[in-house]
């Protein structure tokens, strides 16, 4: 199992954004977590890379218990690609990417022939390569993002965990990364772990679909048996349409137009996300 | 092959050329600064008396005027070692805090240090406290920069560790509260005020090797903390949540840091007095030469910061005709020299 959760509860002060979730993540797959927005899905991830520790439940890696890995032991684990990115301090592509090879490097050691090889090799999978000596402080917020894709890429762990990471991306690179990220799967056995607002690119590349509401996973499974009309009603509140579609090969999912007036309310806007 | 890799060596390469050339430097500056002043001594006679004092030998004397090695050894050297030390680790600490704050325009100050500093010494001075004879205002400045450093943490810590916004609000607050305080003190102080004063526009007057040993200790232990933490300070700009996911401990690092940072800055502060635009200037001028990597920003800043102190300092000793306080110096210096390279900074960010 890369991950195995168990009866998972988190708390912000006294609101519960996540209420006994449990999970079993086999290796090997493209996850998608989707859900409406505030649903629990960041603070999910959140577990799972161990930037906030659950009140009760248990999270395994691997069989053993999270938080017994050591910090840096976790960062050759599993590397995660933020949906928002800020930087104050000009440092070049180059050198963000190549920061994804610290938790492979001693601490002062200067980086080796293969940490340059994969730095570079992962910069021209992700079209970053023509601007490696830019500052990325002077590039767009799609091409940051990029870079902020290679970084993790760079860092070459089993799990990588994408939290709506191509929400700023145009659709040649939204498809250029996720394909990426799909690549390492069908090849290499690495497990993608991804928040996803864009139902349709969760249905294009996910194996198993995860779908979340108000801190608990409403339904999950394989995507051809989890991706109805009723759960997408029953998560979202909207009536959709779900059908086979021959030119993409998957199950796609069209809306209409639907009156705000009509719409019933959400019961969301618990805690972040 | 590799067209980054020859530019990151080149890089790296002229990163050790330097290191070697400001730390050249800095040694001339230093025997420059030694030969200047009330009485000029030559170049030569310094060196004879450095190093009969470090090896012990007063054959090298030979020659030398029997009043130099007072001069050099009891009244400028201590002063010189003591403003080089100050220049480094305000420098250094300037570095940091920005790096920690992810704001360039943060510096030792910023959380209130300065002020703390001040506050602790002007109650020194009015209370006339003199139990420890001359060091009981640096040690009250001391005590002052460090319980504003933890009450300022203390403020802005939440369950989710320290955030750069919460730490820069409450370094403002309370160094708001803390200039009130010293006005009141001032009102207070009646024929002391002039005391309070001169102290807080900084001065590297009469300063012991006693000073330059403390400033000494500090600035070593702090650059061994920061060089370690340097990488980890590198990938905190990322922001906390990356920054996690690539292994730093992300309410730890930043802790021992700032804490660090500060103990370096209260101690140059209680030296010195306060001492504005080096901590801010200095790593903004090294991040044209460096890069933003603190690998290379934290030693080169230790250095230039050092240089630029020391000038600073010998021109109000030895080149002007009256003694202008330090402080004043680098402000009115660093001021508008910051408000052009700011304003370059800005053009060049339209352009591009």
């Amino acid at each position: 199992m890369a991950y195995d959760v168990s009866n998972v509860s988190f708390f912000y002060g006294d609101k519960k954004i996540l209420d006994d979730v449990s999970l079993v993540l086999p290796p090997g797959k493209f996850y998608g977590i989707v859900g409406p927005n505030g649903c629990g899905k960041t603070t999910l991830l959140d577990l799972l890379m161990r930037h906030k520790a659950p009140a009760r439940g248990q999270i395994l890696l691997n069989g053993k218990e999270l938080s017994r890995f050591p910090k840096k032991s976790l960062s050759r684990q599993t590397a995660l690609v933020p949906q928002n990115f800020y930087i104050n301090f000009p440092y070049t592509t180059a050198e963000i990417v190549m920061m994804g090879r610290y938790p492979h490097m001693p601490r002062f050691a200067a980086p080796s022939e293969e940490d340059h090889r994969i730095v570079k090799a992962v910069m021209e999978k992700t079209d970053v390569a023509q601007f490696e000596h830019r500052f990325v402080t002077a590039l767009s917020g799609g091409e940051r993002q990029r870079v902020v894709f290679a970084r993790a890429l760079a860092q070459g762990t089993p799990v990588l965990l994408l939290d709506e990471a191509s929400s700023n991306l145009d659709i040649n690179h939204t498809l250029r990364l996720l394909g990426l990220a799909a690549e390492g799967v069908g090849k290499s056995g690495k497990t993608v772990i991804a928040v996803l607002q864009d139902i349709n690119l969760a249905a294009l590349y996910c194996d198993h679909l995860i779908f979340m509401k108000n801190g608990g996973i409403v339904e999950q499974g394989n995507i051809e048996a989890v991706l109805k009309p009723e759960t997408i009603n029953a998560v979202f509140n909207v009536t959709a349409k779900v059908s086979f579609d021959p030119f993409s090969n998957r199950k796609q999912v069209v809306f209409r137009k639907e009156a705000p007036s009509e719409m019933p309310g959400m019961s969301t806007g618990r805690g972040r996300d | 092959m590799p067209i980054a890799d020859s530019i990151i060596k080149k890089l790296q390469g002229a990163f050790i050329t330097q290191v070697i050339m400001l730390a050249g430097l800095l040694f001339a500056a230093v025997i420059t600064a030694a030969t200047m002043g009330y009485i000029a001594i030559p170049a030569s006679d310094v060196l004879k008396v450095i190093a009969s004092a470090l090896t012990g030998d007063t054959q090298m004397l030979a020659g030398v005027d029997e009043l130099f090695p007072v001069v050099v050894l009891d009244v400028r050297l201590p002063r010189i070692l003591a403003a080089t030390l100050v220049g480094s680790g305000l420098a250094m600490s300037g570095a940091v805090f920005q790096g920690i704050l992810l704001n360039p325009l943060a510096d030792p100050y910023t959380l209130g240090v300065s002020a703390g500093a001040a506050f602790g010494a002007s109650v020194a001075i009015l209370l006339n406290l003199g139990f420890l004879g001359t060091y009981s205002i640096p040690l009250f400045a001391f005590c002052g920069a460090v319980a504003t450093l933890f009450f300022v943490i203390y403020l802005s810590a939440s369950g989710e560790g320290l955030s750069s916004n919460n730490l820069i609000l409450s370094g403002i607050i309370v160094a708001a509260i803390l200039s009130a305080g010293i006005s009141f003190l001032k009102y207070l102080a009646d024929e002391q005020v002039g005391v309070i004063i001169f102290w807080l526009m900084g001065s590297f007057g009469s300063k012991t090797w006693i000073d330059v040993g403390l400033a000494f200790a500090f600035v070593v232990f702090g650059f061994m903390v920061c060089v370690f933490f340097a990488r980890d300070l590198n990938l905190m700009s990322l922001g906390t949540r990356t920054a996690a996911s690539l292994g730093v401990d992300t309410r730890k690092v930043p802790l021992i840091l700032l804490v660090t940072a500060s103990l370096v800055a209260g101690v140059c502060v209680s030296i010195s007095g306060i001492i504005g635009f080096v901590g801010l200037l200095v790593p903004h001028m090294v991040r044209f030469i460096t890069g933003p990597d603190n690998r290379r920003l934290i030693p080169v800043s230790l250095l230039v910061g050092a240089i630029l102190l020391l000038t600073a300092d010998t021109i109000t000793r030895a080149v002007l005709p009256a003694e202008i306080p330090i402080g004043v110096l680098t402000a009115l210096i660093g001021g508008p020299f910051f408000c052009y390279i700011f304003r370059k900074r800005q053009k060049v960010m339209r352009s591009d």
